[in-house]
């Protein structure tokens, strides 16, 4: 197993007076895939960017021996904790080649930078191969269609040599076909990185997460296997007095068979 | 106003026809050699070929306005200032060279409104051809870095960091006016007679002069396509297009900010060292606010991301400046205005780019959805 662990203690962010994260506790194991999950509001994408240094927060967040809090965003991101973003951040104008490649050079001399890129580092062809995109390396990012560009970042984030990966809502907008690939991939890459995965879908959550937490007004509720939380009488209450929100049980988990293509 | 560019020109070459783009770029360099350097003096008479110097120095700057601008997302509206301090170090070296011709202690403004008879400890260092030389392209830079320095890294970006520029051009300008003793105040450093022992009134020499802005023009402009071409141009297209996801991977985005505002700094200054012996003059009207937007205007309109438009649009407008604002001295100001709002807000990427959205335009109406998703 590799990959780097995260302990988070006593996290607390505070927005002009509104406490979006309220004391979490979090424990997360090398090479786990750990769900968190929540109704909006809940706090998980604050959590996020407390930990990648978007944010201010008292409390501690340890990952490989530092304390991350209060360190700058592109520090933390060289001691190797990768984030995604709910919308793609890829850089439109840039081919697929040219977003991995500028994800694998932090650290790249003066003379690498100043000089034209001569072949494919192989980092970037690995990245290239296990998100599928070596067809399309030269295209333009902005051409790739909505599942595509979530690959590229978080083929952005492998290239980068990140322990852990940081993945807020990876499969929003995706058809069946393209959660699927996601997940499998999630898995891959899990294999010998650390994975925490922000996510509404409760389909996907059950089908791919190796732990979940649930978070609810800034705290975490629950803790377990996906099956231990299901069972808990506060999650349940927690989304069952919210209509909007997908209820864990009732939702069927055979794939559908009608995709949202064609 | 960068921040209003939704649609950011195209900077990236398709990979496509790689043996087309092998020659194209070699191909382009040797044909606009030809004509700066083989045709042009021959078609144009001295006043005209003079004129050309001239502009020719504005595109210098444009040079660099590709690379801050075009390619880093930096609205750099304070060029005045870089050109005026590698003007100004030029023209004092100048300034103290005809000076010493003519057996005199001080330069003929310091004889009629200096203080005494001793030269400012500021000019002394100036007498040295190598020390002025350098400072032509050092003093810009190093007021660049530190300028940068600040700027970058308390994230001033946007229109913030275009007003911060220009306020600079008006800051030094209107400080040059005041040190009438030391400078020559509104008149600035004029009548300068001798280019390192050249005449300058000899027009031969005038189109040495001419040759050698040219050829540094050209010298420039392939140093800043290496620039575009390499990792680094690429990952200066990324910060501009989005600096926060540049921080996420471990990039610190204000460092690669200023290499490109230092450069461009750099080739401003260098450009006014040239315009003083093209032009014969230097002043506070030339390097304040009015002449800093026209620098980015020739870039906006010809196509800032493109090194070529961007080179070609301040020729252009420099041209259309002179012959205009004799004409129509009024006018000019509101056309110039119109130009650059026309340009940034509806071509982004200048005329370099009109091929492009044209035949974008075309395709969009003859198939109504392309292969765009999401």
């Amino acid at each position: 197993m590799s990959g780097e662990g995260l302990t988070v203690r006593d996290l607390r962010v505070t927005f002009d007076g509104f406490t979006a994260v309220d004391g979490v506790d979090l424990d997360i194991r090398p090479g786990d895939l750990r769900f968190l999950i929540g109704p909006n509001g809940a706090g998980k994408t604050t959590l996020v960017d407390a930990v990648t240094g978007l944010v201010k927060a008292t409390g501690s967040v340890r990952f490989g021996g530092q304390d991350l809090l209060g360190k700058p965003v592109q520090k933390i991101a060289r001691l190797g904790i990768g984030r995604t973003f709910q919308t793609a951040s890829i850089f439109e104008e840039l081919t697929v080649l040219q977003n991995l490649d500028i994800a694998a050079g932090a650290g790249r001399g003066v003379w690498t930078m100043l000089r034209r890129r001569k072949d494919i580092p192989e980092p970037v062809a690995r990245a290239l191969e296990t998100t599928g995109l070596t067809e399309l390396r030269d295209r333009p990012a902005g051409v790739l269609a909505h599942g595509q560009k979530q690959w590229l970042e978080i083929g952005m984030l492998l290239v980068q040599d990140v322990k852990l990966l940081l993945l807020d809502e990876p499969v929003a907008g995706m058809s069946h076909e393209e959660r699927d690939a996601t997940g499998e991939l999630l898995r891959r890459v899990s294999e010998d990185h650390t994975v925490v995965v922000i996510e509404h879908d409760m389909d996907f959550m059950r089908s791919f997460a190796r732990s979940v937490s649930v978070l609810h007004a800034g705290k975490v509720l629950s803790e377990g296997t996906v099956a231990e939380v299901q069972a808990d009488a506060k999650v349940q209450e927690v989304y069952l007095g919210r209509a909007s929100e997908p209820e864990p049980e009732a939702t069927p988990t055979t794939p559908v068979a009608v995709t949202e293509e064609a | 106003m960068t921040t209003t560019t939704t649609t950011p020109p195209s900077t990236v070459t398709p990979p496509s026809t790689p043996l087309l783009n092998r020659f194209r770029v070699p191909a382009g360099f040797a044909l606009g050699a030809v004509l700066l350097l083989g045709i042009a003096p021959v078609a144009l008479s001295d006043f005209r070929l003079s004129l050309l110097a001239k502009y020719l120095c504005y595109a210098i700057v444009a040079v660099g306005v590709s690379l801050a601008w075009g390619r880093g997302g930096l609205m750099v509206l304070g060029q005045g200032v870089f050109l005026g301090l590698g003007g100004y170090a030029m023209a004092m070296h100048l300034k103290l060279t005809d000076a010493a011709a003519n057996g005199e202690k001080l330069p003929d403004f310091m004889q009629l409104y200096g203080s005494g008879d001793a030269l400012p400890w500021w000019w002394k260092p100036f007498a040295n051809p190598g020390f002025a030389l350098a400072m032509t392209v050092l003093l810009p830079m190093a007021v660049a870095a530190v300028l940068g320095f600040l700027v970058f890294r308390r994230r001033v970006k946007g229109a913030y960091f275009a007003i911060l520029s220009q306020a600079l051009a008006a800051a030094l300008s209107i400080w040059l006016v005041g040190q009438q003793a030391t400078t020559g105040g509104t008149n600035g450093l004029t009548d300068i007679q001798g280019f390192f022992g050249y005449s300058l009134d000899d027009p031969v020499n005038q189109r040495m002069v001419y040759f050698v802005i040219a050829a540094v023009l050209l010298l420039l402009m392939a140093l800043a396509r290496q620039l575009f071409v390499s990792r680094y141009g690429e990952l200066l297209v990324a910060v501009r297009d989005s600096e926060e996801r540049v921080r996420f991977l471990g990039y610190n985005p204000a460092n690669i900010k200023l290499v490109a505002y230092v450069v461009a700094a750099g080739m401003a200054g260098l450009a006014g060292a040239l315009f003083v012996p093209a032009v014969g003059i230097i002043s506070p009207a030339l390097i304040g606010i009015v002449p800093s937007i026209g620098f980015v205007i020739g870039a906006a309109v010809g196509g800032r991301a493109s090194l070529v438009g961007a080179v070609l649009g301040a020729v252009a407008v420099a041209w259309a400046q002179s012959t205009l604002s004799d004409e129509f001295p009024a006018a000019w100001t509101y056309l110039q205005g119109l130009l650059f709002v026309l340009a940034v807000g509806f071509l982004p990427g200048g005329l370099a780019s009109l091929g492009v959205v044209l035949r974008r335009r075309r395709t969009r109406t003859g198939t109504p959805a392309t292969g765009e998703t999401a």
